[in-house]
């Protein structure tokens, strides 16, 4: 197998990288009811990440409902401060810079989110939308150049510049994430975090989409973060790949060997679940069926957080949390686990 | 209907039962009303068949009228906003004429509905032992302790750990993947041999939808009962149709067995759709997508509601709209509506 020399770069980039989370912690308190009529919880969305993007790649970050996903990435948007850990771009800490500073440095960073129907101004023009980020870091752009900027970015991810002065609610589904996309770019950004920016889109659209994603990297060189519940999407995206189970990353590595030789059960439980749009792999040997839900976040399992649904749990997955492997072990990538596969 | 005394004989339509399809749909129509009581179409005559035991998936995008044929099926649109109009015949009994006191003695007991969104779907106010019992009782007549026997039974049949205890929780006490459990044993409380499902593991996350869409198997082993599965999801009904319909606009484009379907699609829309879909294997190269998007309901083209978006678009496309027909390289198995179906020569 080639991918196990190890070729290309390396998971930790050398030299100052792009974007780097590192012992990336956050903890919310919940549960608390007014008058104390229940105990308070602590939440461990995040819970010890570290993770690197490259420049011009695709980090996917996948995982179910409640992995932290979410947290994530309002942590490396610095858009909440984490209980420990600290988010670096290119090398600086985004909440230790003073407040004109971190202004400027939001601007490398910006976010696609997922609903394109709650996340744009339905009383705001396609033109408005797209210029109202330069309209409020006023000094990137003179003022007289923001309208032509703004109708070369409809252009620039596929919409009709003629419908500039239409409304959200006259463009279908694709083309309002279209238009996030384009509000997205506004102010030339260096990363783009996407929050599950396909998975509102039906098939025939999401693969348009999915295209103008790369097509808009291979074009600027862009680096992007692409947060999706969907393998098969991120696999069609991403460079490299992470896995997310309970606040914490449990594998780790480049796309193919992700795909080709999951290591993590939980990876390979993912990848079995995926409903194959082949009939002829119906009934196919090897499909694992987890049992149960993932355990809350509240009240996380002690060692190894898979340990209660995992068919290889032994006592020690139990008792230890298992630490990431050091990334030569298993080929490009990391895997935490006590007994990986391969 | 034909009267007759016999209870027996008086649920059973002129024609023999036996020989009538389990579930036959012809020529359904769906219009909308608004307040001003305009009516705009959305389902353009849709006709499929559902044999014994047998899953057939109805796969669209959003907006294709899949869920709404559904919901017409079951008669759960009110008069009041929608007008149906074709024939929904189970075994021969039309329950689109069905007068509403019959109807909703056999809505449950012979056909019954796993919805998409099992929060909305279940009375939060209630205990969801009290929510499965109460549909025992309602059809079965049997008193409150057989009733919520039978229902623990269920809870643990669709392996609910601890039953007995949790019949008494709400629905919010129930994770989403629980809670769907709840609704199919709801509606397989009665054994019906209809189970129509739409989009039932869409709100879930991917391992909790390989356990309900492998506890769906199992019942349906043990109950024998047919399934309608509502989906967008390619991958999903590739995994559990024995046959599927693609819809778009209201209509259906194309029919066949699964394996045909996905191996040979004959209509352009088919091709581009399982073009279009990210894949676990495979190159990685950039999707075919399909142009454009799906039209309206109140914008639909002229002629094929495909055309303005189709590869393979003709002069007759614009002009006439395609009727649903058997076609190569297996009628009467395969229906397409196209002019110009591909030529199914085994390539994909």
């Amino acid at each position: 197998m080639p991918d196990d020399v190890p070729t290309g770069a390396p998971l930790v980039e050398t030299g100052v990288p792009l974007l780097e989370a590192r012992g990336l912690v956050k903890h919310y308190r919940s549960g608390g009811l007014p008058l104390g009529g229940r105990r308070r919880a602590t939440v461990k969305a995040v819970d010890g990440v570290d993770l690197t993007l490259r420049r011009g790649s695709t980090l996917g970050l996948v995982g179910e409902s409640g992995c932290g996903k979410s947290t994530l990435t309002r942590l490396l948007m610095a858009l909440d401060r984490p209980t420990s850990g600290t988010v670096l771009v290119e090398g600086r800490d985004l909440l230790a810079l003073p407040s004109a500073e971190l202004r400027r440095r939001r601007r490398d960073i910006q976010l696609v989110m997922q609903d394109p129907y709650t996340s744009l101004d339905p009383r705001m023009t396609a033109l408005e939308i797209v210029r109202e980020p330069l309209d409020i870091h006023r000094d990137l752009m003179p003022k007289k150049e923001r309208a032509s900027w703004a109708h070369e970015l409809l252009h620039m991810v596929g919409l009709d510049p003629g419908h500039a002065h239409r409304h959200p609610h006259q463009f279908s589904g694709g083309q309002r994430q279209r238009l996030g996309i384009a509000r997205a770019l506004a102010l030339r950004p260096k990363i783009l975090v996407c929050d599950e920016p396909v998975s509102a889109l039906d098939v025939s659209v999401q693969a348009q989409v999915i295209n103008l994603f790369k097509e808009l990297q291979r074009e600027f060189g862009l680096s992007y973060v692409f947060i999706a519940h969907d393998l098969a999407v991120v696999r069609h995206v991403a460079d490299e790949v992470a896995v997310m189970y309970l606040g914490r990353i449990v594998e780790h590595g480049d796309r193919d060997t992700v795909y080709s030789r999951p290591a993590h059960p939980y990876t390979r439980a993912l990848l079995s679940a995926v409903p194959d749009p082949d009939p002829r792999g119906r009934g196919a040997t090897g499909r694992i069926v987890l049992q149960g839900d993932p355990p809350s976040p509240t009240r996380p399992p002690t060692g190894c957080a898979f340990h209660t649904r995992c068919w290889k749990s032994e006592e020690i997955c139990v008792d230890q949390q298992p630490v990431p492997t050091p990334e030569s072990a298993v080929g490009r990538r990391q895997v935490s686990c006590h007994f990986p596969e391969n | 209907m034909d009267h007759t005394t016999n209870h027996t004989t008086a649920k059973a339509p002129l024609n023999d039962p036996l020989d009538a399809p389990l579930l036959d749909v012809q020529d359904l129509t769906v219009d909308v009303l608004s307040r001003s009581g305009a009516a705009q179409r959305v389902v353009h005559g849709v006709s499929f068949t559902l044999h014994e035991e047998e899953t057939l998936a109805l796969i669209g995008e959003s907006g294709s009228g899949k869920s709404i044929s559904a919901m017409a099926v079951m008669g759960l649109l009110p008069a009041t906003t929608a007008r149906v109009g074709g024939s929904a015949r189970h075994r021969g009994t039309d329950l689109l004429t069905l007068p509403e006191d019959q109807f909703r003695a056999l809505r449950g007991r012979r056909i019954a509905m796993v919805f998409q969104d099992a929060l909305s779907a279940l009375n939060p106010t209630l205990t969801v032992g009290f929510q499965i019992a109460e549909t025992i009782r309602a059809h079965e007549g049997v008193g409150r302790r057989e009733a919520r026997a039978r229902a623990v039974e269920l809870m643990a049949r669709v392996r609910i750990p601890d039953p007995a205890l949790r019949y008494r929780d709400h629905p919010h006490q129930f994770s989403g993947g629980m809670r769907q459990r709840i609704m199919i044993a709801m509606a397989v409380a009665l054994s019906p041999d209809v189970l129509i499902a739409d989009e039932p593991t869409t709100a879930l996350d991917v391992t909790v939808q390989a356990q309900i869409m492998e506890l769906l198997a199992e019942l349906r082993e043990e109950t024998g009962s047919a399934l309608l599965l509502i989906t967008h999801d390619l991958g999903l009904a590739a995994g559990t149709a024995d046959r599927v319909a693609i819809m778009y606009a209201g209509r259906i484009l194309e029919q066949a067995p699964v394996q045909e379907l996905y191996d040979r699609p004959a209509h352009p829309y088919t091709r581009g759709l399982l073009a279009a879909v990210p894949r676990l294997a495979g190159d990685t190269d950039d999707l075919t997508p399909i142009p454009g998007t799906p039209p309206g309901p109140g914008l639909l083209p002229a002629g094929c509601a495909f055309h303005p978006r189709c590869p393979d678009v003709g002069e007759r496309c614009a002009t006439q709209e395609p009727m649903l027909l058997p076609a190569l390289p297996d009628p009467p198995a395969r229906l397409v509506a196209c002019h110009y179906p591909l030529e199914v020569s085994g390539a994909r």
